[in-house]
């Protein structure tokens, strides 16, 4: 790498991105040209459709001319209008379709991943400094457990309990049919539909946090500094909170953005269960109504999303860590 | 084939050893009931589970004659739920060996030869490990068509960088190990140095990705089924589940669903189990700490 430093790291990773984003827009769109019989068809949806139909499709989802040309046109829409086609079931662009989904996957993304770092992490912590306890192997099975069962049986599950069950909570949806709230009364009225999507998520991603904390609190507490720190004859809990949490914590951190594929997986299935009108449903009601304009689409936005989390994740830890600072590059 | 004979015996040795961890236990017994019940389901008390029932047999509870009770076309959940057992076994490890076979040939390869075959190979290993991967597979799900053989064509297609990235770095340190330099100052060809010197050392890793991967087989499996994208002729768990949840009555109707998530989540518990325990064992140091 010709440039030393942090600043030929940063202009690295960013290349390296751009590239990335480049060939997943190329996957993309071969991806979709995969499709057995004739894409217009199939984009079409309908098979009664009559030639002079068809040909208008063509025109509307840039269907004409060979495929170099078909490529070179997506290309030009994509990246000189932000134009990712147009959904036939809406009757809107593609992209107009996904950004008005954006900000309620964020929030629930967000509140979710939240609070399993949080709950996460401290649990884990407690489970690595009393490694072998019984309540160490109750978290470490529970955790595994909550880990590995998918997100929508978990929504499934919470939806019988909280709602069928104990009527606390609704079965779906992010404000009350009909409802004209306004102010706290609205953020009190989506909390309430927030939370079991929002909890089923969180269970979907607390137990990594908690078996990753574990192990880095199992790492931390045989070095050397925490053995001199008891030495010293310093409180277990001052130990605890000061030396090896602190240390322990980092690594768990760093992990979220490039976790993002898993957290990926969990909002698509909470918000199907409880009908959240995020990208997520969005998602599931286009494979529904095979509305293929917005999967295509949906497919790059989570895609380039990931890529770009990952950049934000590694420019951090770069900036955090002063190995790569100094040695630059790697 | 000297080269496979010892493979085997190291996978015997590792179900040995499995038995030792109570995670192992766990794993291994629910599994054995799936396992049962997936081969003698015709005989336990089943029906034709596709089939629609008589008239005024829907949406029965529990009782005698129908253990699970009706779905509302009148079609037995108990037996719905025995088949579905075959589909998510079948499923997990059909795609569980070609996942992993895709993914031991790339890893050998990559490793083995180096230069830059390897870069080329592992640049596709890193784009694909960086795509999202539920989203990869219903759209993948999505374009190919309902049917269980492109489910299995989905999960393997999606799932097989996993594999190649783990294999890949135990060759490179495999290969620098002194026996395969004398079989090879000795003129072995690449060919046999690959599959007799190198891959009976990769065989233990190769069983602990195949476990990893029958366990994300079956929630890949279980998820698309139920977003509506599974084989609408088959009857999965996921199938199941799908219909119970877009029925709109399902919470009066609870028993429709309790069975099938059950079992989904039960089957990918005791994989989750059984692949801890195996990755327990192949730490360094395992036998030792207990005494073997």
């Amino acid at each position: 790498m010709a440039l030393k430093g942090f600043a030929g790291f940063v202009i690295g990773k960013i290349s390296a991105a751009v590239l990335t984003i480049f060939a997943i827009v190329c996957f993309n769109f071969v991806l979709f040209r995969l499709v057995p019989g004739d894409p217009a068809r199939l984009l079409f949806g309908d098979p009664r459709a009559g030639p002079k139909r068809i040909a208008e499709m063509r025109e509307l989802f840039g269907l004409t001319g060979s495929l170099w040309e078909q490529f070179v046109a997506y290309l030009r829409q994509l990246f000189l209008h932000g134009d990712l086609g147009f959904s036939f079931v809406h009757r809107v662009p593609v992209m107009e379709v996904i950004v008005d989904k954006v900000p309620q996957t964020i929030l629930l993304i967000v509140t979710g991943l939240i609070i399993a770092v949080v709950l996460g992490t401290m649990l884990g912590a407690i489970a690595g400094w009393k490694t072998g306890t019984k309540f160490d192997s109750i978290i470490i099975t529970v955790s595994l457990g909550f880990y590995s069962i998918p997100a929508f049986i978990t929504g499934i599950i919470l939806m019988m309990i909280f709602s069928f069950g104990l009527g606390l909570f609704p079965i779906g949806g992010m404000t009350t049919m009909g409802s004209a709230y306004t102010g706290w009364a609205y953020v009190g009225d989506v909390a309430w539909h927030m939370a079991l999507p929002a909890g089923a998520i969180v269970i979907w991603y607390i137990g990594e946090y908690v078996i990753l904390t574990r192990s880095a609190m199992q790492d931390v507490l045989g070095q050397d500094y925490i053995t001199l720190a008891r030495a010293k004859g310093i409180k277990e809990s001052a130990i605890l909170r000061r030396h090896a949490l602190r240390n322990a914590i980092l690594p768990v951190v760093t992990i979220t953005g490039i976790n993002l594929a898993f957290a990926v997986a969990g909002v698509i299935e909470a918000e199907t269960v409880f009908r959240w009108p995020g990208v997520g449903r969005l998602l599931y009601e286009s494979v529904m109504s095979r509305d293929y304009p917005v999967l295509q689409g949906l497919f790059l936005i989570f895609a380039v999303a990931i890529v770009l989390a990952n950049l934000g994740v590694d420019l951090i830890y770069g900036y955090i860590d002063p190995r790569i600072k100094v040695g630059g590059g790697q | 084939m000297s080269g496979l004979l010892k493979g085997l015996q190291g996978v015997g040795k590792f179900l040995k050893l499995l038995l030792t961890s109570s995670m192992g236990r766990v794993g291994i017994v629910i599994f054995a009931i799936f396992a049962f019940i997936a081969i003698f389901a015709p005989y336990l008390h089943t029906v034709d589970p596709i089939k629609f029932g008589l008239p005024g047999n829907q949406l029965l509870p529990p009782n005698t004659e129908f253990w699970f009770g009706t779905d509302r076309l009148g079609r037995d959940i108990w037996s719905q739920t025995l088949y579905g057992t075959r589909v998510a076994l079948i499923v997990g490890f059909t795609a569980a060996a070609t996942t992993v076979s895709i993914g031991t040939l790339v890893g050998l390869i990559a490793g083995y030869f180096g230069g830059k075959l390897e870069e080329v190979l592992m640049r596709i290993v890193d784009f694909f490990l960086m795509l999202p991967y539920l989203p990869l597979m219903i759209v993948l799900a999505a374009i190919l068509g309902p049917s269980i053989w492109n489910i299995v064509l989905v999960i393997s297609i999606t799932y097989w960088p996993f594999t190649a990235r783990v294999i890949r770095s135990q060759v490179l340190s495999i290969k620098e190990r002194t026996f395969v330099e004398a079989s090879r100052s000795v003129g072995a060809s690449d060919r046999l140095l690959i599959f007799s010197e190198i891959m009976p050392n990769v065989v233990p890793l190769m069983f602990a990705e195949a476990v990893l991967m029958v366990t994300w087989a079956i929630y890949a499996e279980a998820v698309l089924s139920f977003l509506g994208l599974g084989d609408p002729t088959t009857v999965s768990w996921g199938w199941i589940v799908n219909r119970a949840f877009n029925s709109g009555v399902i919470r009066d109707f609870l028993w429709w669903v309790i069975p099938p998530i059950t079992c989904i989540a039960a089957t990918i518990l005791a994989f989750t189990f059984l692949g801890t325990a195996v990755s327990d064992i192949m730490k360094p140091g395992y036998r030792e700490a207990r005494g073997l």
